[in-house]
């Protein structure tokens, strides 16, 4: 009995820390480019992933979606993180001396009304989310979204008792998409990202608070040329062609 | 009889996993910004919201699980394991679940909230919304602990109450209830600290709105956005709780057992 958990014990020990040291390197002579991005850039950089996997044979990229403010804790506590995209230029700037050169602006984003498919609720502007017969959720004031939210109500002059503040923009979206809110204001990427599952309503202003999207390789990575390609095709005609599908604004 | 010594190389690795990442927290800790960040309005309204719901959720658990856990104890009777294992599955299932599960019940388009609004009575978004989460999450812990005192009780004393005549109700208070206090009592102090832990469920279900739904571990989650010092200071503040809570029922039943 006690020679057999002693092996269990043993086995169990080895398999944990094999476990723990899985390899970076393909060991082939290709490189694995490890990009993070923002959440809200999920379907546009897979899609431009793809094709720069295509067009450089040998690269690998491995893609990570997170909130902005948690891929800057990670790029800040020495993650193997290569190029970094934020949603916003706060939590690039929060990342300091960890990238290489100056970010470059790649996309922009703006906020709209979404509301349940056909707006059962007739809301017609922004005016119209301080009805008291309305569950709206909005994003909280301390991530981007929550940002660009309260200054856009400040702008035009708008007080929105918000039924739920969500620290993430796709959590407005799905209380909209389940029905448990009967509008939010969310990203028109998010917006067109959910197609038939929301309407959109005009927002009054919402032009004049633009979001805009950073992104630059970081200092030290194993391949810098990767990342500085990779970045140029982000901000070239290529990336830009797939953002702007995607619902962004040009930068 | 003393355990093999080798046990202790495991055991100490068991330790480590443990106390490591806690050690880790307390060493993040900003001594000198500790008191400002815990007395901003946002922390202790957050604070006083989680105490007040957890409570009102202790109190549900112990209303609706006690008579629960003494049925399961004692009776005998078609399904009864089935409904055992039933009362448990919120303590193996993941949060997000348990928000999705309360979400497509108790939700403006849910089973029973559908109804619910038509009757002029959202829960979505209220503080109800919070406890009815909490409670769902910690109810297993009072049925468990209540449960298992009651089948560990020497039945001689109740038989002998029946004997002279007690009616069930007066064993049930007179007899039973007294002998199995401490269980009750290590049962809600659990269900109180799972409460105050409750997170998934009440993001998923309730939304986050600040001195309504934005519970202490709500408030955690947000300010690690912005303010990850404020997010450690906050999550030292239940990391303490805990431990009091636990060492506390902890130390009383191993007394009890010693």
């Amino acid at each position: 009995m006690r020679r057999v958990l002693a092996t269990t014990t043993v086995t169990a020990l080895a398999l944990a820390l094999a476990a723990c040291g899985s390899g970076n390197d393909s060991g082939d002579g290709s490189t694995t480019l490890h990009v993070a991005a923002a959440a809200s850039l999920t379907r546009p950089f897979e899609q431009i992933a793809t094709a720069y996997e295509k067009q450089h044979r040998g690269v690998q990229v491995e893609l990570q979606f997170a909130g902005s403010s948690d891929l800057a804790t990670q790029v800040v506590n020495g993650a193997q993180i290569d190029v970094f995209a934020s949603a916003d230029t706060a939590n690039m700037d929060k990342v300091g001396d960890a990238i290489t050169g100056d970010p470059a602006i790649f996309a922009t984003n703006t906020l709209t009304i979404i509301t349940e498919p056909g707006n059962p609720k007739k809301i017609t502007g922004l005016k119209d989310l301080e009805r008291s017969d309305l569950a709206v959720v909005v994003c909280a004031p301390q991530v981007p979204c929550g940002t660009a939210t309260q200054m856009l109500m400040k702008r035009q002059h708008v007080t929105i008792d918000a039924a739920s503040e969500e620290a993430q923009v796709t959590d407005v979206l799905t209380k909209v998409t389940t029905g448990e809110a009967d509008a939010g204001l969310v990203y028109v990427t998010d917006a067109t990202g959910a197609g038939d599952a929301v309407d959109t309503v005009a927002t009054k202003g919402a032009d004049q608070v633009v979001n805009t999207y950073p992104i630059a390789p970081i200092a030290g990575n194993a391949s810098p040329d990767e990342a500085q390609a990779f970045v140029d095709h982000v901000t070239g005609p290529e990336g830009q062609k797939v953002l702007k599908a995607k619902g962004f604004g040009a930068p | 009889m003393k355990p093999p010594v080798w046990l202790w190389i495991p055991a100490s690795g068991a330790i480590l996993v443990v106390v490591l990442p806690l050690l880790g927290l307390l060493s993040s800790v900003d001594v000198g910004s500790l008191w400002p960040l815990l007395t901003s309005e946002a922390s202790v309204t957050a604070l006083l919201l989680s105490l007040r719901t957890s409570l009102a959720a202790t109190a549900l658990c112990i209303v609706l699980g006690a008579p629960l856990a003494l049925l399961l104890a004692r009776g005998s009777w078609r399904g009864q394991s089935t409904l055992r294992a039933l009362v448990l599955v919120p303590l193996v299932l993941p949060p997000v679940v348990g928000g999705l599960a309360l979400l497509t019940t108790f939700g403006r388009r849910g089973l029973i909230g559908e109804h619910l609004v038509a009757a002029g009575l959202s829960i979505s978004y209220s503080t109800t919304a919070v406890v009815l989460a909490q409670t769902f999450v910690a109810l297993p812990f009072l049925v468990l602990s209540l449960e298992g005192a009651v089948r560990g009780l020497d039945r001689r004393q109740e038989e002998a109450a029946a004997t002279l005549g007690a009616s069930p109700w007066r064993r049930l208070t007179r007899v039973t209830l007294p002998l199995v206090a401490p269980g009750l009592l290590s049962g809600s102090v659990l269900a109180f600290a799972r409460a105050l832990g409750e997170f998934g469920a009440t993001l998923t279900f309730a939304g986050s709105a600040q001195g309504r739904t934005r519970t202490l571990p709500l408030e955690i989650y947000l300010q690690r956005e912005v303010d990850p010092d404020a997010a450690i200071a906050l999550s030292l503040v239940l990391v303490v709780l805990a431990t009091v809570i636990v060492g506390s029922v902890y130390a009383r039943t191993t007394r009890a057992a010693a």
